[in-house]
């Protein structure tokens, strides 16, 4: 056996989730896809008490549309369900073009999105593609629920809003305005790893190919998501050049907390960084071009 | 603490019960308890892709989910994926028969994981390319082959699994 003893428990209603989570409080760990917290177990890195299964809530898998137009999606909701999905590629294209990036196939198969947020590896891809749209995470508790915007939700290195006795139960994502192009780009060492850098770019162009709007988003470059907001102001109000992009990727680097690793030197980080940049830069303008 | 929970599922078809503890890996589970010990065990943390089954007929990695996360669900792992045919003799599918054909295997301790993740491909994808067969893989690791030879298991698999209608 590679995990610790611990008390398994497969509520079969959220309400019971919720009372378990209220009276266990720190002594639960919530198991979701499992594609993070069982190696974690195996290692017996992460030893639970009380393990809270909840795979039985089917509920809580779902892709629609809500009043606003926003899309809703339940935070149990499968990596394969959102890379497959016809609502999520042509109203969530950055997270269709996303989701293939995410680990293997057998990985996506299992992981779910609520499980990713709730995890909060900076170099996790739906964080940043969450950070970058604007999304809004829904929690509950036995007393009640709460939103907290994406950019709010992420605090640290696996640290997150969520209090012990709550659970994300839905994501809404906000549509893009009309003529927002979009990409995310990432490098990693081989296809499915961890990436060593990723980018997510949204560009809001108006009728005369101007500037409205912008943000850019790296993963695995901070603790959390790294917005790059003076970069993305630079954008503002300007028509797309090669070297307003330059500026851009030399700009956002400064907001990067590149640290070296055996896979990459920090000189190579910020290399990839600009490369990444432009590359996700002209990518996000010619699709806005395209909308607009 | 170690309290047993009970596991009703289905394996190739078969119906089985059991009480384990719910630390137990699917994949421990499969090879201890069921004695079905085709599921291969590498890593133990969900990278090198040998423990690899289906999971309502999707691949899944057995070594990072609890067998207790089993109940009511369907697994196939490759002990099941050879038929019987008309004489009671056990035949290949055209898969396991492609990768003795193109040599998709040395050692074959990654093979049965590589088995699993491309009979669900392929069922999806009738004429798939090289580019999209070493994607499917991506998950799979394996040190003898240099992988070439696995995508030409692949791809010759493809060919003998289009329906005889084409």
């Amino acid at each position: 056996m590679k995990p610790a003893p611990f008390e398994y428990l497969a509520p079969d209603s959220l309400s019971s989730t919720l009372e378990i989570l209220a009276e266990n409080g720190d002594e639960a760990k919530l198991l979701a896809g499992g594609q993070s917290l069982i190696p974690a177990m195996n290692f017996r890195l992460v030893q639970p008490t009380v393990l809270v299964d909840l795979n039985r809530l089917s509920d809580l898998a779902y892709i629609k549309r809500g009043n606003s137009g926003d899309m809703l999606i339940g935070s149990l909701t499968r990596h394969h369900q959102l890379e497959k999905d016809p609502q999520v590629r042509n109203h969530l294209p950055l997270i269709h073009e996303a989701m293939p990036l995410i680990a293997h196939p057998q990985i996506r198969n299992r992981g779910t999105i609520g499980g990713s947020l709730a995890h909060a590896d900076p170099a996790a891809e739906l964080p940043v593609l969450l950070v970058a749209l604007d999304g809004r995470i829904r929690m509950r508790n036995r007393s009640g629920e709460r939103w907290v915007e994406a950019k709010d939700f992420f605090q640290g290195i696996f640290t997150t809003a969520l209090a012990d006795d709550e659970i994300i139960v839905e994501i809404s994502i906000p549509r893009m305005p009309n003529g927002t192009g979009y990409s995310f780009v990432e490098f990693a060492r081989r296809k499915g790893d961890y990436a060593l850098l990723g980018v997510a770019v949204l560009i809001t162009l108006d009728a005369k190919a101007v500037c409205r709007q912008a943000r850019i988003v790296y993963l695995n470059a901070g603790e959390t998501p790294v917005i790059a907001q003076s970069a993305a102001g630079l954008l503002l109000n300007e028509e797309r050049s090669e070297n307003l992009l330059e500026a851009v990727a030399k700009d956002a680097e400064k907001e990067l907390s590149l640290t070296g690793n055996i896979h990459a030197s920090v000189p190579y980080l910020r290399h990839l960084s600009r490369v990444l940049t432009i590359r996700a830069l002209n990518k996000a303008f010619d699709r806005a071009t395209q909308s607009a | 603490m170690t309290s047993k929970y009970p596991v009703s599922l289905k394996v190739n078809g078969r119906a089985f019960n059991r009480e384990v503890e719910p630390r137990m890996l699917l994949s421990d589970f499969l090879r201890h308890e069921l004695k079905l010990t085709g599921t291969h065990v590498g890593c133990e943390q969900g990278v090198c892709g040998a423990c690899t089954v289906l999971l309502d007929g999707l691949p899944v990695r057995s070594c990072i989910m609890l067998a207790v996360q089993a109940d009511g669900h369907t697994i196939q792992t490759v002990e099941g994926l050879a038929t019987t045919d008309a004489n009671n003799q056990l035949q290949m599918h055209p898969l396991q028969v492609a990768f003795w054909e193109a040599h998709g295997l040395q050692c074959g301790f990654c093979t049965p994981g590589f088995l699993m993740t491309l009979v669900s491909f392929l069922q999806e994808k009738q004429n798939p390319t090289e580019e999209e067969i070493r994607e499917a893989i991506s998950g799979n690791l394996c040190r003898c082959t240099g992988y070439q030879h696995i995508v030409d298991a692949a791809l010759l698999a493809a060919e003998k699994m289009k329906p005889l209608t084409e």
